[in-house]
């Protein structure tokens, strides 16, 4: 199977999305005149490239950014600056009616089922709804193309009748799922699609988007907290950090791989699946900062153990290492 | 008065025959059925299960947490702690023993916490309530537990209110609320499950030095089988309100005897490039619901491995050892012995 040998799906070099120096701030406003006071630094001048049937991960703890930048790349959120290309047109500045027909061909799945789905809208409403504002199927072949989503998510057909309160957790995601691949798109954000299941679910899952990834021939941008996940996923990962980009890598061998002592600490913190690796734990110290104020250089210096001086004033540009492999650290080679 | 003197070999806390039921509009559904365990000082028992299973209801069974008006507890359930069934306790019997000689960690720190009082006051209301210490006394107290739990500037966090503090800070103020009496066992519901795995790999090992210094032993509620491998010693797997599956960590990991601890062991993505990018051994099919329970095993229909006679009858929990190295599995066709060096070691 193809899937095994990630470096297969390299040879098709077309580039579906290209984020260039994306840069998000959200204002806060106070005070008596309800100014800007002080704003979250979301993305802090992110660029990277999705190649067509890629299955990219995005990966950090919460507040690094994560969502936020599947969200302006679907764009849910509008830049502050910089760029979204979308199979060479950029979509940055289009109005909502240009984008329309592209929105089509990107879809998104959401973390928590239950407040993604409406509660008082049958399945079949719910992806009926999807289809007609794409107009993508006539109206003589909706139910045949219903029927074949559900099939298709391991859905019961008879279960269109049903609303999502009778639905377990996993299956409701299959719901999301379906409602996603409704309009035939070529390019899926997941944010944290696994994130609220099970294990024994969160399996299940996972297994049937590598089955329509493959199917489907999908380029896949997936958001989670979990690298094992990540890992076991994706092509290759971005690992996000009070939002920017520490490192990039293709998910072969993170472990030999990984260069930034980031990268490092999420790996050791990540709990294990042997107990007799135990005490190889290594514990980040200190907490995140705050967004508001972000560090004046590199933004992992009040936590590195590897900073030095010139770390607490410049931050380090995301340098190209060879392979695929990009990491923005002054200290590692 | 209990006796306090702790014997190690001696379990501190005896749970036999544990039926936990809740009246609900739709009948009666019995979430907890027939859960016996020991829990001995100063070990860390591991309670692992998927949403459902009645993990968390058979821990707040043991500390009363539950709606009484609609909880019923089987007729031979016995909670054994020093010789005191606690499940025959007057409430304000209980509530000397709740938060005292049994603490406390819950999930979510934000909803454990009260938003309109500070963190000391907090930490202090548990010692007014358990303790003789004066005002002062207790000021001094609060400020150590939060040097214990590793809080930076303690003298001037207990002056902040929960909303200050991040979510690890907030672990670490419910942590030492629940510490603050020295208590002999310790139940932590998921404390680690809201935090990000930095800050989890924190908490962790705070937990683990904790235990060290004061020889609590920690009840670890979690749905996170690599936080048990990271934390504990022995490890009970429920499934469908009933112990499947009881071990010491290694055993467990490393010679699975119960398909479903084996199945769920080999749905999580391993690290590095074994299966990368491959389908997942996923568990089919769902649990299945209270109220519609099967007569036989209640695996029996997601079992790889399921015989005629599974779905006719249900297997016993059958132990095999003693003491802390005893293990207990519910199945008549249990998977043997896969690779005796793991469990030897």
């Amino acid at each position: 199977m193809s899937t095994t040998n990630p470096s297969s799906e390299s040879k098709n070099d077309d580039v579906l999305v290209r984020v260039e120096n994306a840069v998000k701030h959200f204002p806060k406003r106070g005070g008596l005149l309800n100014r800007i006071i002080a704003k979250v630094h979301a993305l802090n001048d992110v660029s990277f490239t999705i190649k067509k049937g890629q299955t990219l991960g995005v990966v950090g703890e919460s507040g690094c950014g994560k969502s936020t930048l599947g969200k302006v790349v679907i764009r849910l959120h509008e830049l502050t600056s910089g760029k979204v290309i979308f199979d060479g047109v950029d979509i940055s500045t289009m109005s909502n009616q240009q984008l329309r027909p592209i929105r089509q061909r990107m879809q998104m799945i959401f973390q928590d089922p239950n407040s993604s789905l409406n509660p008082r809208m049958t399945v079949e409403t719910t992806i009926k709804e999807v289809i007609r504002l794409h107009a993508v199927v006539a109206e003589s072949e909706m139910d045949a193309t219903i029927d074949q989503l559900l099939s298709k998510v391991g859905l019961r057909v008879d279960d269109k009748t049903k609303y999502p309160h009778e639905f377990s957790g996993g299956q409701k995601q299959r719901i999301g799922i379906a409602r996603a691949l409704a309009v035939n798109p070529e390019f899926i954000i997941a944010d944290e699609p696994v994130s609220a299941l099970d294990v024994s679910i969160q399996a299940q899952v996972l297994n049937l988007m590598m089955d329509l990834k493959e199917e489907l021939g999908l380029t896949l941008l997936f958001v989670s907290h979990d690298l094992k996940v990540i890992d076991h996923f994706c092509d290759s990962m971005l690992v996000m950090y009070l939002g920017n980009i520490v490192e990039e890598m293709p998910c072969e061998d993170i472990h030999a791989h990984a260069k930034h002592p980031y990268t490092r600490a999420l790996l050791s913190c990540n709990p294990i699946t042997d107990p007799d690796q135990r005490g190889e734990l290594t514990v980040l110290e200190g907490e995140v900062p705050s967004p508001y104020h972000p560090p004046a250089g590199c933004p992992f210096v009040t936590r590195c153990p590897l900073r030095t001086t010139k770390c607490e004033t410049e931050n380090p540009p995301l340098s190209d290492r060879g392979n695929g492999h990009r990491v923005a650290c002054w200290e590692v080679e | 008065m209990v006796d306090k003197t702790i014997q190690q070999d001696k379990p501190i806390l005896k749970v036999r025959n544990l039926r936990t039921s809740f009246k609900t509009g739709r009948g009666t559904v019995t979430a907890v059925d027939g859960v016996s365990f020991d829990l001995y000082p100063g070990e860390t028992l591991g309670v692992v299960g998927e949403s459902g299973c009645g993990k968390t209801v058979t821990n707040k069974s043991i500390i009363r947490l539950l709606p009484s008006h609609v909880t019923m507890y089987g007729d031979d359930s016995v909670v054994d702690y020093r010789g005191t069934n606690l499940l025959g306790l007057q409430e304000h019997q209980m509530r000397a023993i709740r938060g005292n000689e049994i603490g406390m960690i819950f999930q979510e720190p934000m909803t454990a916490l009260n938003p309109v009082f500070t963190v000391g006051w907090q930490i202090e209301e548990a010692l007014q309530y358990h303790t003789n210490l004066n005002a002062a006394q207790r000021r001094t107290r609060a400020v150590e537990m939060l040097r214990l739990v590793e809080m930076p500037n303690p003298e001037k966090r207990i002056y902040e209110y929960p909303h200050q503090l991040s979510g690890g800070m907030r672990q670490r103020v419910v942590i030492a609320i629940a510490l603050c009496c020295e208590p002999d066992v310790l139940i932590a519901d998921e404390p680690t499950t809201a935090l990000d795995v930095t800050i989890q790999a924190q908490i962790l090992r705070l937990m683990d030095g904790l235990k060290e210094k004061t020889g609590t032993a920690i009840i670890l509620i979690t749905h996170d089988l690599g936080v048990v491998a990271q934390a504990c010693d022995r490890v009970i797997v429920m499934y469908a309100g009933q112990i499947v599956e009881m071990a010491p960590v290694r055993q467990l990991f490393h010679n699975p005897q119960h398909p479903y601890t084996k199945a769920l062991l080999d749905s999580m993505p391993k690290p590095g490039r074994v299966g990368h990018q491959q389908r997942l051994p996923a568990i089919e099919g769902t649990v299945p619901s209270l109220f519609d329970l099967p007569d036989g095993c209640r695996f029996a229909d997601r079992c790889k491995h399921r015989r005629d006679n599974c779905e006719a009858s249900l297997p016993d929990l059958v132990s095999i050892g003693e003491g802390t190295a005893e293990s207990k599995i519910r199945c008549f066709y249990p998977l043997g012995d896969v690779k005796e060096s793991g469990a030897a070691s």
